[in-house]
């Protein structure tokens, strides 16, 4: 019958065909099994922007993204910080990604758990892993187990909603926090913790961490680094938006830029005009007008440079911290490549929270696949994952969880090319049909897992866009996995 | 709640006769509900969100929206502003567009590879590109947020600007944009990663 079908159309001359073969339980046609099929594990913007370079890439192809969670989007929802809703945008471009008629999204399925990558392997033409980076870098210090001390990973999974962090409740009544590292996230915390009230009450911040917020004692803020001003890796919109913080003044160590404004000269502009403002910032005498916004702060926030963290303090009669005790740097080299070196002066520094913010961390996924545990990446040439064929890699587990979006899409784009690459010079072998999704659907509902498509998140992301509304919030997220399958059943 | 309703719509109507936002009703893609991107669309479903999307396009965006369909003028030919794209392949895409397009939006109308993520608000480099030597200089001086957005852009160079802010005038007819090449690095930038 097939074959029949086979001839007629070679023989009506069209060089490129697809057998529909009628239409499925679920209602979509199914396209010939010819087609190559790519899975792509993780819905965040790697994900989505290798999906998307992909379908565009090719007319054939067709692209499964398989996600933990029932939502998507990643760290675009639960990283980008709530008084940032312009960086969450490209949720439009990924959207009519997973609307394309090629891509399908299953979300509730945990790849590693539920489905391994070898069986994604048999069913897919290639697999691409961009599943980020959700673990963090531990300081390595006594006293980190202690109350009172976070990841900022799990800081801002708590104020963005992510369900595993839903009951941090960090003991915010302190009045000194203390942040270790000096990158945007660490500025989005210090922010968070610092921002006046009534501008975060119309975000997408959740509830309790709202009302925790609203409650906070904190108003000193100090981001810690072990290096210099001209290491620091946040980026200037980040710091502008410190310096312009309603309510808020800026404390810094003068002695910290010894030197610094005469080493500018030849520095790459991003550097430069970095570096520009927070000179300003710390060593200008302010104009009048800014001298009074200052004296009637009630919120003080800083950098301290040149601090490694050694101990955290513990208060002896509450089993919670203290403060922290700091080692004091000096420098040994100048630029990106600067060394700390201890100089064997500690410092204490008391406080009632210390929030890590020094690096988030890739986990591995599956012991089949390769995964360098140093680097906390999966080894790869151009996203090809090595000794792996049909494995591929793209987002912050190919090259480190640094980065921002724009980062990460050519990131992405690389490895859809070197994709695109292998299919069309045979590297990858497309000539046996690959089942795709009609396997694995079959054996996720027999291992008893009901993946969420796409039209289920939509239910999920009206459902919270109608309850933001009452509050005057773009949305309030629902924060269980059980509520988000709930709305996704109806 | 009603009240606020009434301030979004006529909002929303003043917005639109001055042509901030687009007058989607005309568009095809507004009418099978399939633009995602329409603001008027976001406003349509009663969200909360489209005030704040409004409010968004009318701080930040200073470009004019076109309606995919093309303008209901006639084509006056002092309106016309001749574009090249030169995509990341090196091939020379000519493009007739008009006075007031955004460089942004022109490409995509032309299927031109310029990634939009953040939709013009500032908040991305992802529409990063390089303007010929000829044009850079007539083009007005970036605001201190587009300053801070291509300082993240990979690959910046003197003649960088990003694609969202450029809005065409009748001097500009005749520039080039120049997508910048994506290189094959592990790092696309160059950067040389830190030891841990």
């Amino acid at each position: 019958m097939i074959g029949h079908k086979l001839l007629k159309l070679w023989s009506s001359g069209r060089s490129r065909w697809r057998l529909h073969e009628g239409i499925t339980r679920c209602g979509k046609a199914c396209y010939s099994s010819c087609n190559p099929k790519v899975c792509i594990v993780g819905s965040g913007p790697a994900g989505f922007y290798t999906a998307q370079h992909i379908i565009k890439a090719r007319q054939d192809v067709e692209v499964d993204i398989y996600e933990r969670l029932p939502v998507p989007f990643g760290l675009v929802r639960f990283g980008v910080a709530p008084d940032h809703p312009e960086v969450k945008n490209v949720i439009n471009t990924f959207t009519q990604t997973a609307k394309h008629s090629r891509c399908s999204f299953y979300g509730n399925v945990n790849v590693g758990k539920d489905v391994s990558i070898d069986e994604l392997q048999q069913a897919y033409h290639a697999v691409v892993l961009s599943y980020g980076a959700e673990g963090n870098r531990s300081i390595g210090v006594p006293g980190e187990g202690l109350a009172g001390v976070y990841s900022a990973k799990d800081f801002v999974g708590w104020y963005n909603g992510l369900p595993n962090c839903r009951e941090l409740s960090p003991d915010l009544s302190c009045e000194t926090a203390v942040i270790l590292g000096q990158g945007n996230v660490a500025l989005d915390v210090a922010r968070i913790l610092l921002s006046p009230i009534d501008s975060l009450k119309k975000t997408d911040i959740t509830q309790p961490a709202l009302e925790a917020l609203a409650q906070s004692q904190v108003r000193r803020v100090l981001i810690v680094g072990r290096r210099g001003p001209m290491q620091i890796a946040c980026t200037i919109k980040e710091l502008r938006e410190m310096v312009n913080l309603p309510g808020t003044r800026p404390e810094m160590v003068a002695t910290d830029f010894e030197g610094v404004a005469e080493a500018l000269k030849d520095v790459p502009r991003p550097r430069k005009r970095l570096t520009e403002l927070m000179l300003k910032t710390a060593l200008e005498k302010p104009g009048e007008k800014e001298q009074e916004r200052r004296n009637k702060a009630s919120r003080i926030w800083g950098f301290r440079f040149f601090r490694s963290p050694i101990e955290v303090l513990a208060d002896p009669n509450h089993n919670k911290i203290a403060g922290i005790r700091l080692a004091v740097n000096k420098l040994e080299g100048s630029g990106e490549g600067a060394q700390a070196v201890l100089t064997g002066e500690e410092e204490d520094v008391p406080c009632g929270l210390v929030v890590s913010s020094i690096g988030y961390k890739s986990l591995s996924i599956d012991p089949s696949v390769p995964f360098d545990s140093r680097k906390a990446i999966v080894p790869n040439i151009m996203g090809r994952v090595q000794q792996a064929a049909g494995l591929y890699c793209s987002g912050w587990l190919k090259t480190g969880p640094t980065g921002v979006i724009a980062t990460t899409m050519n990131n992405s784009f690389d490895t859809a090319r070197s994709l695109m690459e292998d299919m069309d010079s045979g590297t990858l072998d497309l000539s046996a049909a690959k089942p795709g999704s009609q396997s694995i659907s079959a054996l996720l509902e027999k291992r008893g897992v009901k993946p969420v498509t796409f039209s289920d998140w939509e239910k999920i992301d009206n459902v919270e866009m109608m309850r933001g509304e009452a509050s005057g919030k773009p949305r309030e997220k629902l924060l269980k996995v059980e509520e988000m399958l709930q709305v996704a059943r109806t | 709640m009603a009240t606020s309703a009434a301030v979004r719509s006529s909002m929303g109507l003043t917005l639109r006769l001055s042509r901030v936002i687009p007058d989607c009703s005309t568009c095809s893609l507004y009418r099978l509900r399939s633009c995602v991107n329409s603001a008027a669309n976001l406003q349509r479903t009663g969200s909360a969100d489209s005030f704040r999307t409004i409010n968004r396009h009318l701080q930040t965006s200073i470009g004019l929206y076109h309606s995919e369909e093309g303008s209901s003028n006639a084509e006056d030919p002092e309106d016309v502003v001749n574009v090249v794209y030169i995509d990341r392949s090196g091939q020379r895409i000519p493009v007739k567009a008009k006075v007031g397009d955004n460089v942004l939006y022109l490409a995509h109308k032309h299927g031109i590879e310029l990634e939009g993520a953040c939709e013009a608000s500032l908040a991305c480099s992802t529409c990063h590109v390089y303007v010929n030597a000829a044009h850079f200089d007539k083009l007005p001086e970036p605001e201190e947020r587009e300053d801070d957005m291509l300082d993240m852009a990979a690959m910046l160079q003197e003649n960088s600007r990003l694609g969202c802010q450029i809005i065409l005038t009748p001097e500009l007819d005749g520039i080039e944009l120049t997508l910048p090449k994506v290189t094959r690095n592990f790092y696309v930038d160059g950067h040389v990663p830190k030891p841990h």
